[in-house]
């Protein structure tokens, strides 16, 4: 306005011409003071004296002016003097000034919170939700939403089922905006039940014929999220599903930006809910005149609607868009092509044979294209569209993109004993080897390596060429690494070089591009806003603390599919995904081979000795030690016995470990502790791993685990499963100081980045030489993971037996003198319920986990043990355990001089002796 | 929510800034020109987002309107503002121009503030906006008009002002109507709908309660269920509306549980509805375009227009643009009936033809010479336009009945409603996708846009002392084909 010029200069003299009776020159003065009174925050107190008088003046439209500019003057001195006028105008007559005073509430709280908190300005706010006028409830709503974004723990806006009443009412009478605001602020509420969530439903359903998209978007917004809650088979669900698609198409007649937001949010509607826009196809075809941005989100999305049914139609529409002028949309249309190939399968054989003619053409940036797609169409269906090879074969020359090099390359490679001139193809690309990008350098080395285990006799040369190239020419490491396995994986074992190189590979399929499950439904709940633009959670633009409140769907009621939250899911579902964890070992490294875009592998070790140990080190995080796998095994044979790795544990044998015979498993250092003497070893005690950070909360990341000992060392057995879909790598963790000092006694190494739907375990070594806090409980641990995405956090309990160090055995003579020194203040008795073991076994058991039996007595027909264990910390404690024959429960009398620890370790002994 | 305001020329300098929230630095100013007005390439998103600021921006004609905010807003909301806040503009100065913006800083400066606070906006209804801010400065108002502003500001009919009195009450009711279709290369039609827009320009006194009835199948199908005989009778003439969206002064739970649209209509002009419907449409014209190439610097181009509705009926004033590339130097036009002209600004073709009855043909033949071009891009292929006016709408929408009733001043209508005419304009497929093809036999996809309006004008007798006029009659219609 002032042309980039600072008058603030003229400060004294604008304010002088505050108190003019001309409304339009008032403006203008009041617009200069929301401009200049920061740079002049003393002057700015000279205005503040019209400023009250104005909220005071007859008129309502200058007491709502005054109160509205006062909010916009961001000066701490101004900011008191406020809160009268405020306080005035929030019960003024007027709605006008009602209605502007509730944002102003919204605006003193950004400046400064604390103050709105202690004026109760809150509560008048709260009040103004039940205020006769449609607008001034709307402001309200919009200004406590606000309010409490900033404050997610707060229960501001507590809804119930009256004042959604009251906020449904007032949604038949205010402005499109405000019925915006109303219903935003509904989309938080959670309905107590269907019943609720139908009745909410069927009162919100009118707004989808509002002629403002986005107050159609808000309302689709809160039908989406309360339908999750209403059972399918209810006939309302099917009358709300088809009420749903209309609208959404009548938003695709709105103005050209207006439907980039639509179609974006019906991206995502339409990976929810596929059912509700499947038969509306058609109305996703490009127009001429669409802008590109809304062809390229059409696109997608007749993709994602794309089936048997419209596959046709489908096809005909993307050749079309394959001979159009924009290039970004022509090769859109022709991966679109690919991907249709993919996902139908009845269809792939028209796709090729569409993408061939469009091979035909000779366009180049479209044959690139195609011969991209083409490569995953292979990766679908092998064995299936060779004879396309030759075809291909010819349009070698125009291809100048690396993705297409590297993808006609594969093919090449791929195929190699079917193309006669293979050799000759790869060693024309061979000779520009340095100038390629290194996507097409790692993807010819494979190529011609596979060439070469296919034709040995004639490519020995060109493997020869190729490898020395990549081992010695190259700067880049990946190639380099790449190069040396191969090298040393022919020149020790062709036929396993074989079995690795030429594996059969998984297919692919088309749901990669598909948003992960967490993920969406957190953005249905932002249907309409920038979340479901970017399709980006709102922590990932907003910054501060506003808006990173995780927003979740409803669970259904009334029906079984619950099972979807990860919390639901126990640990017999991580039982089941223990398989995948570690796959065949050819398989995997094949796979890792083969990749064009491999993780970093980190480098083999230059030993010539061992090919097999190098690669199975590549293998990283899943096959960590080689020990720790073989003991798994053997642990399952052995059946009951305490399991590491928790995949034999969710159903633990018979009772009665002590019987079988010495286990191997993590307690194999126990087998050489001489110490004991009574009973047969048992290894200690492992618990059950459990879900300390389940997947929801960290991005898809989740995290179970337990704690073991084994001799003098403990550790934390860790599983990190990536339910992302989104590779994970970096990882790192930290401990908060602890109440036992407990800290990594390593880095956590996850040696290969954690791909979606992998899991790794990991043995974390501990110590106890990390600061102490005391902690309440004693046993919590607070842990920090960091990865490529995000720092996580969460804290677990963990067994204080872990803590039970090897020479916890006490002299007979010390302990007695022990016992009587500690006073009886300090002992505290417990009850182990439920334990029918004998007082040998008993013995035996704890001993596994270092508690040390010194004596034993037997006293009228009751077993009574003598028992000591130290702590990492160095403090002892005497337990005595009193076993009767017949009664199954026992009685723990515990002395320690640090009597807090006591209930930890009968936590502790009861955790052993019940499993 | 929003928290900046910014306009800009074409050249990227600030007309207007104006900035509700604190986040939202001054160099949010500059990011917005850099990274998008002046970007190389073309913008590929109306929602840009740079360092973590997201910028929503529009453009009308070449001054370009910028919403910012750092937070999670609702972004459709954004968009819809933006419009509004166009359309608020248009009504109090006219185009969108660097001038008028210039000429109308304060008053811009003024609206801003009053129909956003602190990026929430509020009442944005031109309407009762103009009551209380005006360019003639304020007149002292008598404490009954401040406050019958600020309620009606806040109040439920936000749109229309009381005491609204006019010696003659007039409507008018305009249907428009655009058919967009899609063709397959033999001719058959893959798809088609026609999504039509109500506009009415009410002038009427006090506060009248309007209802509005129109031949939707659903209505009709409800009311024949009484009486079965008229269900035979109105059955075909009934259409099937997928769907329809309202201006904020229909009541939609009305219309949701009864079908009834019933309405306190705004002053002046305003979009009532807009309806789609996929079922049973009219396609007026079929337009057939032929393109030859004959070498590299010359075009054939033949375009056959059929007119397909009952002989007995005539269109008027048909219009065909034929878009040329734009390295045409000279063309010459053959036409059997009306002119031809080639406008070489307008790089078309511009074919008129007075009059043409149902089911006839006529065809118009041009030779168009190119310079030879080092230009590899592809022509663009727009496509084919045509204007014209027929008397009757492609879906077949008619209005049934407009009633009017005001309960103080006690006029009202008789729900009389005759057709007179109604105009059509439609856009037909470019040279477009023939042009790669030699000897281009016909065919290939169309897909053509058609709006009607329609004017009906009916005198109505009245039976209070007030009259008012009812003019209804048929204007625009539009078509694309691309």
């Amino acid at each position: 306005m002032t042309v980039g010029k600072d008058v603030s200069a003229l400060f004294p003299d604008v304010v002088n011409c505050m108190q003019t009776d001309n409304l339009e020159l008032k403006k203008l003065v009041y617009l200069y003071l929301m401009n200049y009174a920061k740079s002049q925050p003393d002057m700015a107190i000279m205005a503040v004296n019209t400023f009250v008088k104005d909220c005071e003046d007859p008129n309502p439209l200058i007491r709502a002016l005054a109160v509205r500019t006062m909010g916009c003057i961001r000066v701490d001195k101004i900011t008191e003097y406020l809160c009268e006028p405020l306080r005035k105008c929030l019960k003024d007559e007027d709605p006008y000034v009602r209605k502007t005073a509730a944002v102003c509430v919204a605006k003193l709280h950004d400046i400064n919170a604390q103050l709105v908190e202690d004026q109760g300005f809150l509560d008048t706010l709260k009040d103004l939700i039940s205020d006769s006028n449609p607008m001034v409830v709307a402001n309200a709503v919009a200004a406590l939403s606000e309010i409490a974004e900033s404050h997610p723990s707060s229960n501001l806006l507590d809804l119930n089922p009256q004042s959604i009443n009251k906020l449904l009412t007032a949604l038949n009478e205010c402005t499109e905006w405000g019925q915006i605001f109303i219903l935003d602020c509904l989309a938080n509420y959670m309905p107590k039940d269907d019943r609720e969530a139908q009745s909410i439903c069927e009162r919100v359903t009118p707004r989808l014929s509002h002629a403002n998209s986005a107050v159609v978007l808000s309302a689709v917004k809160v039908l989406m999220k309360f339908m999750e809650m209403l059972s399918k088979d209810l006939d309302y669900y099917g009358t709300l599903l088809k009420k749903l698609a209309p609208p959404l198409v009548t938003l695709l007649s709105a103005e050209p930006e207006l439907q980039y937001v639509a179609l974006r949010n019906i991206n995502l509607i339409v990976q929810k809910r596929p059912e509700i826009l499947k038969h509306e196809m058609k109305v996703f075809f490009v127009k001429y005149n669409d802008p590109i941005y809304v062809k390229l989100e059409k696109l997608d999305i007749m993709i994602r609607l794309a089936s048997q049914a419209n596959i046709a139609q489908v096809l005909a529409e993307l050749k079309e868009y394959a001979t159009e002028v924009d290039v970004d949309f022509v090769r859109k249309a022709v991966r679109a092509i690919g991907r249709c190939a993919i996902k139908v399968e009845q269809s792939a054989e028209r796709c090729v044979s569409t993408l061939l003619d469009l091979i035909q053409t000779k366009v180049n940036y479209v044959v690139q294209e195609a011969i991209v797609v083409i490569k995953d169409i292979f990766r679908k269906y092998p064995n299936k569209y060779e004879s396309v090879i030759a075809t291909l074969c010819e349009n070698l020359d125009s291809l100048d993109e690396p993705e297409a090099r590297a993808a006609m390359i594969w093919i090449v490679g791929e195929y190699a004993e079917r193309i006669d001139n293979a050799d000759e193809l790869l060693e024309s690309f061979l000779e520009g080897f340095h100038d390629e990008s290194t996507q097409v350098q790692l993807q010819l080395l494979t190529a011609i390596v596979k060439l070469f285990l296919k034709k040995p006799t004639e490519t020995q040369e060109l493997v020869q060429q190729v490898l020395s190239l990549a081992t010695q020419d190259s700067d880049n490491p990946d190639l380099r690494d790449r190069g040396y396995i191969y090298w040393r994986l022919l020149s020790t074992d062709p036929v396993a070089a074989k079995e690795v190189v030429l594996a059969e590979k998984p297919l692919i399929s088309e749901e990669t591009d598909l948003i992960e499950p967490t993920l969406l439904d957190e953005l249905i709940c932002y249907i309409g806003t920038l979340a479901s633009v970017y399709h980006k959670p709102p922590s990932a633009f907003v910054e501060g603390s506003r808006g990173v409140v995780h927003k979740s769907l409803p669970p259904r009621t009334g029906s079984s599919e619950s099972a979807e939250s990860p919390e639901a899911a126990p640990s017999a579902g991580q039982a089941a995904e223990q398989p995948a964890v570690i796959p065949a070992q050819g398989d995997l490294l094949g796979d890792l081979l083969n990749l064009d875009l491999g993780p970093p592998v980190s480098g083999p070790p230059l030993a010539a000795s061992s090919v097999q140990m190098g690669a199975v080190d590549l293998l990283g995080g899943g096959l960590d030690s080689l020990m720790g796998d073989e003991s798994e095994g053997l642990r399952s044979d052995v059946g009951g016995s305490p399991a590491m790795g928790g995949s034999g544990f969710t159903a633990p044998g018979p009772a009665a470990p002590a019987g079988m015979g010495a286990p191997l498993g993590s307690g194999l250092g126990d087998l050489f502790d001489l110490t004991g003497g009574v009973g047969t070893l048992s290894g200690s005690y492992v618990a059950p791993k459990t879900v300390w950070l389940p997947a929801m909360k960290a991005k898809g990341l989740e995290i179970s685990g337990t704690f073991s000992r084994q001799v003098d060392s403990i550790s934390m057995d860790l599983v990190l499963t990536n339910k992302a879909l989104q590779v994970m790598s970096d990882f790192a963790i930290q401990f908060n100081r602890n109440s036992f000092g407990l800290a990594p006694a390593a880095p956590l190494q996850v040696h290969a980045p954690l791909a979606p739907n992998q899991s790794v375990e990991i043995s974390l070594p501990l110590n106890t030489v990390g600061s102490v806090m005391k902690m309440d409980p004693l046993n919590n641990l607070q842990v920090a993971v960091k990865n490529n995405i995000d720092v996580f956090y969460f804290s677990t309990l963990y067994p204080l037996h872990i803590l039970f160090v090897e020479d916890g055995k006490m002299e007979r003579q010390m302990f007695l003198a022990t016992w009587k020194d500690i006073p009886n203040e300090n002992e505290a008795q417990f009850q182990i319920k439920d334990c029918s073991l004998n007082a040998d076994a008993v013995s035996s058991k704890l001993q596994g986990s270092n508690i040390f039996t010194i004596a034993k007595r037997n006293v009228e027909g009751q077993d009574m043990l003598y028992q000591s264990l130290k702590l990492t910390n160095g403090i002892w404690v005497l337990a005595e355990l009193r076993i009767q024959p017949s009664n199954p429960s026992f009685t723990l009398s515990l002395k320690c001089r640090a009597p807090e620890v006591s209930q930890y370790v009968y936590q502790a002994y009861d955790a052993i002796l019940k499993n | 929510m929003i928290g900046g305001l910014f306009i800009y020329n074409h050249k990227g300098e600030v007309l207007i800034s104006r900035v509700y929230r604190d986040d939202i630095g001054r160099n949010a100013v500059d990011a917005f020109r850099v990274n998008v007005i002046h970007a190389r390439q073309q913008v590929r998103s109306p929602v840009t987002n740079i360092a973590r600021t997201s910028f929503f921006h529009v453009k009308r004609s070449n001054i370009w309107l910028a919403a910012v905010t750092k937070q999670n807003v609702n972004a459709a909301m954004v968009f819809e503002f933006l419009y509004k806040m166009c359309d608020v503009m248009t009504a109090y100065f006219g185009k969108i121009s660097e001038e008028n913006i210039k000429n109308n800083f304060v008053l811009i400066y003024e609206l801003l503030d009053e129909i956003l606070d602190f990026g929430y906006p509020q009442n944005s209804e031109t309407g009762a906006l103009k009551t209380f801010i005006t360019q003639q400065g304020i007149k002292s108002q008598t404490k009954e008009e401040q406050s019958q502003i600020t309620s009606q500001v806040t109040g439920q009919i936000g749109w229309r002002r009381e005491g609204i009195k006019y010696r003659r009450n007039e409507l008018f009711l305009d249907v428009l109507e655009s058919v967009n279709l899609l063709m397959s290369p033999q001719g058959q039609v893959l798809s088609a709908h026609v999504s039509g827009r109500v506009v009415m320009k009410s002038y009427l006194s006090g506060m009248p309660e309007c209802k509005f009835g129109m031949n939707d199948k659903i209505v009709i199908e409800k009311q024949g269920k009484g009486t079965a005989d008229e269900t035979g009778k109105s059955g075909k003439q009934s259409i099937a509306i997928d769907d329809c969206t309202f201006h904020q002064c229909v009541r939609l739970s009305k219309f949701d549980s009864e079908r009834s649209i019933s309405f306190i209509p705004p002053d002046g002009e305003f979009e009532l509805m807009r309806y789609r419907t996929t079922k049973d449409i009219i396609l007026p014209f079929r337009v057939i375009p032929l393109v030859r190439e004959v070498g590299r610097t010359k075009l054939e181009v033949k375009v056959v227009i059929k007119s397909n509705f009952k002989p007995s009926l005539l269109a008027q004033k048909i219009e065909v643009r034929i878009p040329t590339p734009l390295n045409t130097s000279g063309v010459q036009v053959i036409c059997m009936k009306g002119k031809a002209k080639y406008k070489a600004s307008e790089n078309a073709i511009v074919w008129k033809i007075k009059r043409m009855a149902g089911m006839k043909e006529s065809q118009i033949s041009a030779e168009i010479e190119l310079l030879p071009t080092n230009d590899k891009k592809k022509w663009a292929r727009p496509p084919i336009s045509m204007n014209f006016e027929v008397p009757f709408a492609p879906s077949g929408l008619k209005v049934r009945y407009l009633k009017v009733f005001e309960p103080k001043l006690n006029y009202s209508d008789h729900d009389v409603i005759k057709w007179s005419s109604s105009t059509f304009r439609e856009h037909l497929p470019g040279p477009s996708t023939q042009i790669d093809r030699p000897c281009g036999s016909s065919g290939s996809r169309l897909s053509c846009l058609c709006s009607v309006t329609t004017h009906a004008a009916t005198e109505v007798q009245n039976q209070g002392t007030s009259t008012i006029k009812l003019l209804f009659c048929w204007c625009l219609t539009t078509c694309i084909i691309s």
